[in-house]
């Protein structure tokens, strides 16, 4: 099944052995859009590399720039102004409804409701997508973190639209979860499909909502507590079952979590620098060393490893991408259902090809 | 620091056998990693994942790094004596020629414990050419097994009781591992529609230009 299949979400492909309907073996393949970014990276400077994380997820450009940022910042000892961390933050969240309005959105086509469910949700998206180009000039590919800060400042109005935003969404998901959320033909396709238990998705190294839905209560930005987020007041969201429902209820309820981290920080937000001073972009040369930094982007743990020699290029530049190693048990979810299903799971899972194949 | 040294004092203690060593990291993450020998790797990963005290029961990244042979100098102090008896101190520069390995990286939280800081397992093969073979840590962590997989395409480092080593980015047919420090790429791909001068260049080198008689035919 695949390439070009156009519900694997991209050039994916899955070898399925099937007995009747039901599939007994499935072999994901991947590498169809392999460029090896990680040899790219260091072959280039480590600014150079800021705008090709954008193309890893494309669909979160600023979590990927910022947990770059963060691994750098690691790495040769930058700090962040304060401002900085809250437009950070305000990107983050911001990226995250983008990324669950995708895949809820994506996951009712895959279920055959031929793209109204998906348009809806593309119309809020285009609105964040909107400012993201009135900011940084690019509605996707938006290259706007620096190590040690941010590369643009917002205006005023800027943020005005964003607490506009903000203060809709809410009307939009219960909209949207009124039509949706008790459609017959959501809960008769999902619920009970493609059950994950926790001991396996801890072993499996799952992250992000793929990971909550089955009840194990781990977001990084709890755990971590990077750039300033022990001081928002959210919850983490946990699912039951960890089937296809869980998974999609728990987008739903991480979007209303989000709403409540950006209104405290659109509240917030301090006047001041956006880069740090002593911080250095250009013809970056951190010390001899290495550093691991990770951040919950909006599909689990996007993290960077770095290894410095002292020169102007990484000696060792890798990513370790969050949809990739949750691919690792979708042949577990997948055994005993049927293509149907295996189409809804994956959709489920929330993978962005760029990012997987790298 | 201090956890990943207590980390290491416990292990030496609990494993006597095994050959352990701290890789310090110089830099200011300072997250610092443990040298494990092959024999020992898994026992010692999987009492890692077990034990109540440590209860790392989540692997995140696995990273394969190439390190090439590096020249190391270093100032030997020798004591010279004399023929009439009297000493002296020549210092004298060496270079040694470190050979080069491919190594294993692991970077392991706890999700029981709700870690934050990394621990850093680090296996390494014996050279860079005829034996680059690991432990595989799949049996221990599910989460290793693509990305082993990945390091064993991308780098040539082949684990052990790994269940399914294939390549996985790069297509089966493929030879080489693109990601190692000397890969050279092949010369011989096909023409681009919009050929830049280098790739023509690398063509005309691989593709020797025709006699006359065969270029009279052709045109």
């Amino acid at each position: 099944m695949g390439p070009q299949h156009p519900s694997t979400h991209g050039v994916f492909r899955m070898n399925v052995a099937l007995d009747g309907e039901t599939i007994v073996k499935l072999q994901p393949v991947f590498g169809y859009l392999h460029r090896n970014h990680e040899k790219l990276g260091e072959n280039t400077g480590y600014l150079q590399s800021m705008p090709y994380t954008d193309r890893l997820d494309y669909l979160c450009a600023m979590t990927n720039n910022w947990a770059y940022a963060l691994s750098v910042e690691k790495l040769a000892g930058f700090e962040v102004p304060e401002r900085a961390e809250y437009l950070r933050i305000i990107m983050g969240e911001l990226t995250r409804l983008v990324n669950h309005l995708c895949l809820v959105g994506f996951l009712f086509n895959d279920l055959g409701t031929s793209f109204t469910p998906l348009l809806y949700a593309f119309r809020e998206r285009e609105k964040i997508l909107d400012l993201f180009e009135a900011l940084s000039g690019s509605r996707m590919m938006v290259n706007y973190q620096r190590f040690g800060g941010c590369r643009v400042d917002p205006t005023p109005e800027w943020l005005d639209a964003v607490r506009a935003i903000v203060d809709r969404f809410p009307r939009f998901l219960d909209e949207y979860e009124t039509m949706l959320t008790g459609n017959e033909i959501l809960l008769a396709r999902t619920q009970g499909v493609g059950p994950l238990s926790p001991e396996l998705a801890i072993n499996a190294g799952l992250t992000g909502p793929v990971l909550r839905a089955t009840g194990v209560d781990y977001d990084i930005r709890k755990v971590d507590r990077y750039g300033i987020y022990d001081r928002f007041d959210f919850r983490v969201p946990l699912g039951d079952h960890g089937d296809t429902y869980d998974r999609y209820m728990l987008r739903i309820l991480e979007m209303r979590e989000t709403l409540k981290i950006l209104q405290q920080a659109l509240r917030d937000i301090p006047a001041g620098d956006i880069i740090a001073p002593k911080a250095k972009s250009r013809g970056l040369r951190p010390p001899a060393g290495e550093a691991y930094g990770r951040i919950e982007g909006p599909k689990g743990e996007i993290g960077f490893y770095l290894i410095s020699d002292g020169s102007a290029q990484p000696y060792r530049y890798r990513v370790r991408p969050p949809s990739f190693v949750n691919l690792t048990v979708l042949e577990d979810m997948c055994i005993g259902t049927t293509i149907a299903d295996a189409v809804v799971i994956l959709g489920s899972i929330d993978i962005v090809l760029g990012e997987v194949d790298r | 620091m201090s956890s990943t040294a207590e980390l290491l004092d416990h292990l030496r203690a609990r494993f006597p056998d095994a050959t352990l060593e701290l890789v310090e990291n110089p830099g200011p993450a300072a997250q610092h990693g443990l040298r494990l020998d092959h024999t020992s790797a898994r026992l010692i990963a999987t009492y890692l994942r077990e034990d109540p005290a440590w209860q790392l029961d989540y692997c995140s990244n696995v990273s394969g790094v190439d390190w090439i042979d590096r020249e190391e100098t270093e100032k030997v102090t020798t004591t010279v004596t004399a023929e009439d008896g009297s000493t002296a101190e020549k210092v004298e520069k060496v270079t040694r020629t470190i050979p080069g390995y491919f190594e294993v990286v692991y970077h392991l939280y706890s999700m029981a414990r709700k870690t934050s800081e990394p621990v850093i397992l680090r296996l390494r093969t014996a050279n860079r050419t005829d034996d680059t073979v690991v432990p595989s840590l799949t049996p221990v962590w599910r989460s290793c097994e693509f990305q082993e997989r990945e390091v064993y395409d991308l780098y040539g480092v082949s684990f052990t009781d790994h269940p399914d080593l294939r390549r996985i980015l790069m297509w089966d047919e493929f030879k080489d591992h693109p990601m190692r420090k000397d890969y050279v790429e092949p010369d011989d791909y096909e023409y681009e529609p919009t050929p830049h001068a280098t790739v023509l260049e690398r063509a005309a080198k691989h593709y020797p230009p025709a006699s006359p008689a065969e270029e009279g035919s052709q045109s």
